[in-house]
């Protein structure tokens, strides 16, 4: 039960912060160990003949509070390592730790979301939103009490935050896909999660829509400091939001390329037409062309 | 007048329809009333016997509904138990498809046999006939809850029965509802039938009795009853499946732009 002290400590349900719309934001101490690390982590789907290696053995490490995109050819296993950073599936060889320790022992609070909205719709988009204090702890414990004021309030703040106030009333299916997306996003940092885990999450709007998402996503970002990892297929989408990518190669995936991306952040979503960063795209670009011949 | 009124009023013509055709074909064909009595008798019949009739619907109705409940309550819990779980799914199957195909009419003697004739035999045959439908809706809606969904729960750190709990059993309501009103109807069908079978009470022996003696009006006025009875739970539940499903219908006349 050693796990709780430290969760429990630093997020107590924060009342009503109001004026100020950002609900819970904490200070980020320094924190010796990393938020992810992957040692020597392989996955393989399968035994014998039928065997799929989904990830050869890769050493990953994301230190806390960093911002990192994995791109690569579809199939090469960006995925997996998600699945892996949020304790679906466990590595067939190698550790993975969260937090410094194993992913099993949630020492780390996730949030997901996936390129899917995946919103209940027989709730609106307050409770959807909602729900993850209703499962995680220490959330949990107080959600009948609070459910209709401190973390109703925390949710129409969150909900302010992204501009959708005013549909907290609506039902999933009177929104649009951005929208939606935008929900999903609340869902996902609604219980101020350590790490943030995207699968691709702006997969399905179109560019409009998603350059207006990423900017929310950094706003929200910036404004939180979770861990974040993000995987795209999208290099503009990585260059944009990223303090890190890196490139993976075709399956079975391992890691090939690692760069910062030294911009400072806040980005304007301009920067995506200078020439700086067209010149860094179009490295990585160049990069995933060589890999998948 | 409005698209959804406009077929309220056909449907009810329909109705009406089809009792005029039979009392006008029955008059100019000149049936017997031994064989086939006109609507206009039969409810002369059904009005004029009501009385007597009343205690019998009393003793179908509950025969059906206890019935129903338990099967909903025996339905409800297999389907569950094998719609959060694919071994059992796999494991299960096969022995409840068997069940399922036999024809029901079958296991009124055997209940018979166990529990002498009257109510029980009513009640369980009208159980073991609604089971199946609500349990393979229940097994289904459970069985197809979206992965991403369960990813998103299960990194929250939810349980199964968080999981089965806050979207599992939502999800599958509208299934449920789907299955109620199909086994309410079967329902129904297995009481009247072991009542017709094994019973000196209810519709159904009312209906048996009758045509032994030849009261050919009054078994036309029992299957009268035995149909609005039907109507009755069906829209019933219908109703109820609106008010609480009402999201998975999604229909336009709500819907805020």
């Amino acid at each position: 039960m050693n796990m709780t002290s430290d969760i429990s400590a630093k997020a107590m349900p924060t009342p009503a912060p109001q004026p100020a719309p950002q609900p819970a934001s904490r200070s980020n101490p320094v924190h010796p160990r990393p938020a992810i690390e992957l040692q020597d982590a392989s996955v393989v789907f399968g035994s014998g003949d039928k065997a799929v290696t989904a990830l050869s053995p890769t050493t990953l490490k994301m230190e806390r509070g960093d911002f990192l995109a994995l791109v690569g050819p579809s199939g090469c296993g960006k995925s997996t390592i998600l699945r892996l950073a949020s304790n679906l599936i466990q590595p067939s060889s190698g550790n993975v730790l969260l937090g410094g320790r194993e992913a099993a022992a949630k020492e780390l609070r996730i949030g997901m979301a996936f390129q899917n909205p995946t919103m209940l719709p027989w709730l609106t988009i307050e409770k959807n939103v909602m729900l993850p204090l209703k499962i995680v702890e220490p959330f949990k414990r107080t959600f009948q009490r609070d459910r209709k004021g401190a973390y109703r309030d925390r949710v129409h703040a969150l909900l302010e935050q992204v501009g959708l106030k005013d549909f907290a009333g609506h039902f999933p299916w009177q929104l649009s896909g951005g929208m939606l997306q935008r929900a999903n996003l609340c869902r996902a940092l609604i219980h101020d999660p350590d790490l943030l885990l995207l699968d691709e999450p702006f997969g399905a709007l179109d560019q409009f829509t998603r350059e207006e998402l990423w900017q929310i996503l950094q706003d929200l970002y910036l404004d939180r400091k979770p861990t974040v990892l993000l995987v795209t297929h999208d290099l503009r989408e990585a260059g944009f939001l990223a303090r890190r990518i890196c490139v993976m190669s075709a399956r079975p995936g391992r890691i090939i390329s690692d760069k910062a991306v030294t911009m400072p952040q806040p980005r304007d979503i301009g920067v995506i037409y200078s020439p700086d960063f067209v010149e860094m795209t179009q490295g990585l670009r160049e990069l995933i062309a060589q890999i998948r011949k | 007048m409005t698209e959804a009124n406009r077929i309220r009023m056909m449907s009810f013509s329909l109705i009406i329809g089809f009792f005029l055709l039979w009392e006008v074909l029955c008059i100019v064909l000149n049936v017997s009333d031994l064989v086939l009595p006109r609507p206009s008798e039969i409810i002369v019949t059904l009005w004029t016997r009501f009385p007597v009739l009343w205690p019998h619907i009393l003793q179908t109705l509950y025969s059906t509904l206890t019935g129903f409940v338990l099967g909903v309550i025996i339905g409800v819990s297999i389907g569950v138990l094998i719609g959060t779980s694919r071994v059992a799914y796999g494991v299960a199957y096969p022995l409840l498809v068997g069940f399922s195909s036999i024809p029901k009419v079958a296991v009124v003697p055997i209940f018979v046999l166990w529990f002498g004739s009257g109510t029980t035999p009513a009640i369980l045959t009208a159980m073991v006939i609604c089971v199946f439908p609500i349990v393979v809706n229940i097994a289904t809606g459970l069985a197809t809850t979206e992965p991403d969904l369960e990813d998103v729960l299960k990194t929250l750190g939810a349980s199964k029965k968080e999981i089965l709990w806050n979207v599992g059993l939502p999800r599958t309501m509208p299934y449920f509802f789907a299955s109620l009103k199909v086994a309410i109807t079967l329902s129904f069908v297995g009481a009247v039938l072991s009542e017709t079978v094994a019973s000196n009470r209810g519709i159904g022996n009312v209906m048996m009795t009758a045509s032994s003696n030849f009261q050919v009006s009054l078994v036309f006025a029992g299957l009268i009853v035995l149909a609005l009875m039907g109507v009755a739970l069906y829209a019933f539940f219908s109703f109820l499946e609106s008010r609480v499903t009402g999201w998975a219908t999604r229909g336009n006349d709500i819907a805020i732009t």
